[in-house]
């Protein structure tokens, strides 16, 4: 239990210390650090452990060698990883089996294990340290300092890795200054919307009252992000410490966590901090001391996108359906049961101890003149290098997509990247040279967003994305308004006529129509963008939609009623293959004696037989 | 009320007795009887009715308004293909569509034997294994639609054992 600030510094140094020796090798053993991300525990980071303990007991090397599983470290195409220190050597792609010959070899002998480095595309040379390899060498951790750093279940980790002395600092100014110092970071809200966060601060911060609430919004919806949960699972103390900023700023001593039920390790951890802060005495009453009391509960989201839109969000919390209202009053004149309320998204407050603790120039080196700092993005979809993505505002699609994404998988061409989700759009070649930052993005006719960025390749239907996402808003609308309820679905039946073959140019002027009356009518943000996946295809992408209304065909050959698959009989050498991988066996024919034929009747369009075909001899048409 | 048992009865009791003093409790109470018996029939909204004060009408509301609740028990083993953009953009669709062709159902149901339900879901934030599909908890990373009669053939010899 701490009781002062200074009582807090003098162990947080003792922490810190704790925390290098686990990097510079100063206590004389060696740390094995595992990735704990979804991705890499999907891949079987818990059976790389296990083997790990197997091997190194078996070896005796219990006391020289200790294990860490710690938060993602981003580069989720290239895990499990496995890192070991004080050498900082990186291994990926390691299997359960490969864990004798990094024991044997690297912790016995002090040998590298070559194979496992991990190797540059375009040059091949072998990289061991993780900040040398391209993904990483323009990125800034800010809102994800700590993460894939620190142990999530220790909170001693998180206090070493400079949690709380944001708050600490906080503490010892006016509350003016705090939310001078937000005002003046230009930070901006990351949840989608780009809200200067220091004016929200100040607006709740003038309202008068006796109880006002700090809400963080973790019900990270768009389909394609998960920077929020890794925030939430990696470093919860960091977002713990933003909360109670923001309530010490604008007066606030409750805070609650409104967290997706789709999430539930990022629930149990910030559960557990809390519980920790509170034993500590680093949230309660008079915290350090101070004065300052603050008291952080979870609520569980369940399973509405339309909870991210913050008045849903604050009726979620109040256990109603979540359903949106008009603004004004605003939440910060009126929000939760009616007091003066702050929602802000996850990466924003975790942004804020970073200020708080560097200072304001540390912040604002990094972003363009309007859009301070860094974003964290989720790179997914055809590109080389998914993973978890902080870079500072102002790099360029070009940098994010080639540098540090390593271009295009199997070597396809670009076609778009979708930026912003259900929300966003769809951007072209001609925008890979600029700058991202919340208005360049808009001004693209996309929207930065969440932070979701999934890059599409020549194989990708742009008139079947816009359906997917059409397809998603359709479902989430909450129906209270009508241009959302109705609008979507009818947008979503034009966009099937299209895709089936069924449209015509009636309907797609039509879609134009409801798109802008949807955008220009609906009640909250979910509807007036509902239409934005559609309107940046057909600016983009407006031929497509033709071929699919006047000739009655997919280009890209993802719709499957535009299409059917053929093996032409000059080019099958039949060998089988296709039929043997056919799931409905759809393709018949005798090995080696007649040519093998598709029955497009019992065909699903699913394309594992143009995938195995070595011959080239099977076409969509 | 008459088909609920008992021990049902008791537990939805115990679980209202946690959040007994909170301010608005009624969606954490509808999780934790989601999580306990996998859906939250009519007969439990109506007790739930009657030891919060809210109707059953508001209840009802919420329950059909949310996602992660529902009116029918679901399978034994939930299959949940994520329908993200990452997913979506690799082919997730047909994953799912097979899912459902080789079980005789619509995504959201649940099969005759009581054994699957395919669940469409919106990103599990495990882009890095897209296509992914989860059962029960487990991630199953980069399905390809040729793996899939494997899977469902795993669980149902396990459903068998039990």
């Amino acid at each position: 239990m701490f009781k002062t600030c200074d009582e807090l510094r003098a162990k947080i140094a003792e922490y810190t210390a704790e925390l290098d020796s686990k990097f510079n090798g100063c206590d004389g053993k060696r740390y094995i650090m595992l990735c704990g991300g979804t991705g890499c525990i999907a891949g079987g980071t818990m059976q790389i452990k296990e083997k790990f303990e197997e091997y190194i007991k078996e070896c005796h090397l219990e006391d020289k060698v200790e294990i860490r599983v710690v938060g993602c470290f981003g580069l989720c195409s290239q895990g499990p990883f496995v890192r070991i220190f004080p050498e900082d050597v990186l291994y990926r792609l390691v299997k359960p089996q490969d864990i004798q010959e990094i024991v044997m070899k690297d912790l016995m002998l002090g040998e590298t294990v070559d194979r496992l480095v991990y190797e540059d595309p375009q040059t091949g040379e072998k990289i061991t340290k993780m900040e040398e390899i391209g993904f990483y060498r323009k990125q800034k951790r800010i809102a994800l300092h700590g993460c894939g750093i620190i142990d999530p279940n220790k909170i001693e980790e998180a206090l070493g890795c400079g949690g709380y002395q944001g708050l600490m600092n906080a503490l010892s100014m006016p509350r003016e200054d705090v939310i001078k110092l937000i005002l003046d970071s230009g930070l901006r809200g990351r949840g989608g919307g780009g809200f200067p966060t220091g004016r929200k601060w100040k607006f709740a911060y003038d309202s008068v009252s006796d109880q006002k609430y700090v809400v963080c919004n973790g019900d990270e919806g768009d389909p394609g992000a998960f920077m929020d949960r890794s925030i939430l699972e990696d470093n919860p103390l960091a977002v713990i410490e933003g909360m109670a900023i923001a309530g010490y700023a604008i007066g606030a001593s409750e805070g609650y966590f409104y967290i997706r039920a789709e999430y539930p390790i990022a629930v149990s951890r910030i559960n557990a901090t809390i519980k920790k802060c509170e034993e500590l005495g680093l949230l309660g009453d008079n915290i350090l001391g101070t004065g300052f009391s603050f008291h952080a509960h979870v609520r569980l989201g369940a399973g509405a996108f339309v909870c991210g839109e913050e008045t849903a969000l604050l009726n979620s919390i109040m256990g109603q359906r979540g359903m949106p209202r008009p603004r004004p009053p605003f939440p910060a004149a009126k929000g939760l049961w009616n007091q003066p309320t702050i929602v802000n998204n996850v990466e924003t407050l975790a942004t804020v101890p970073y200020i708080l603790r560097e200072g304001l120039e540390a912040f604002t080196q990094y972003g363009t003149e309007k859009s301070k700092g860094t974003k964290v993005f989720c790179l997914g979809g055809k590109v080389n290098n998914v993973g978890l993505v902080e870079i500072p505002m102002g790099v360029t699609l070009r940098e994010l997509i080639y540098e540090i994404g390593g271009g295009v998988q199997n070597g396809k061409e670009f076609k778009a990247i979708q930026t912003g989700g259900p929300s966003g759009g769809c951007l072209t070649p001609d925008f890979l040279d600029t700058p991202i930052d919340f208005d360049n993005m808009v001004a693209a006719g996309s929207m930065m967003g969440s932070g979701g960025a999934i890059v599409m390749d020549e194989d990708n239907c742009m008139v079947d994305v816009a359906k997917f996402y059409m397809g998603f808003i359709c479902d989430e609308s909450c129906g209270k308004c009508s241009p959302c309820r109705i609008g979507t679905k009818r947008m979503l039946e034009i966009l099937e006529r299209i895709t089936n073959g069924t449209g015509t140019m009636k309907d797609f002027d039509e879609l134009e129509a409801i798109s802008e009356a949807c955008q220009s009518n609906a009640l909250c943000a979910l509807g007036q963008t509902a239409a934005n996946p559609i309107m940046s295809t057909i600016q983009h992408f407006k031929d497509e939609y033709i071929a699919h209304i006047e000739e009655k065909t997919c280009p890209a050959g993802i719709c499957k009623d535009l299409i059917s698959y053929k093996i032409v009989a000059d080019k099958c050498k039949k060998c089988s293959l296709c039929s043997r991988v056919c799931p409905v066996e759809a393709i018949t024919g005798t090995p080696g004696k007649t040519v093998f034929t598709i029955d497009p009747a019992k065909c699903i369009k699913c394309g594992m037989c143009i995938a195995s075909c070595k011959f080239d001899a099977i076409i969509k048409e | 009320m008459a088909h609920l048992q008992e021990a049902a009865v008791k537990k939805v009791h115990e679980i209202c007795d946690r959040y007994e003093g909170e301010t608005t409790p009624l969606i954490m109470i509808l999780s934790d009887i989601q999580k306990e018996f996998g859906y939250v029939p009519m007969e439990v909204q109506e007790i739930v009715s009657q030891r919060t004060g809210i109707s059953v009408a508001e209840i009802y509301g919420v329950v059909t308004f949310y996602s992660f609740f529902s009116l029918e028990p679901k399978g034994k083993y939930v299959i949940g293909v994520c329908l993200g953009t990452a997913c979506y953009v690799k082919g997730a669709q047909q994953i799912c569509d097979q899912f459902c062709e080789m079980l005789g159902i619509q995504p959201g149901q649940t099969s005759s034997d009581g054994l699957f339900t395919v669940d469409a879901l919106r990103c599990i934030g495990a882009c890095a294994a897209a296509p992914a599909v989860t059962i029960n908890g487990k991630i199953y990373a980069r399905v390809n639609v040729k793996d899939i009669a494997g899977i469902i053939a795993e669980y149902k010899n396990k459903g068998g054992a039990n």
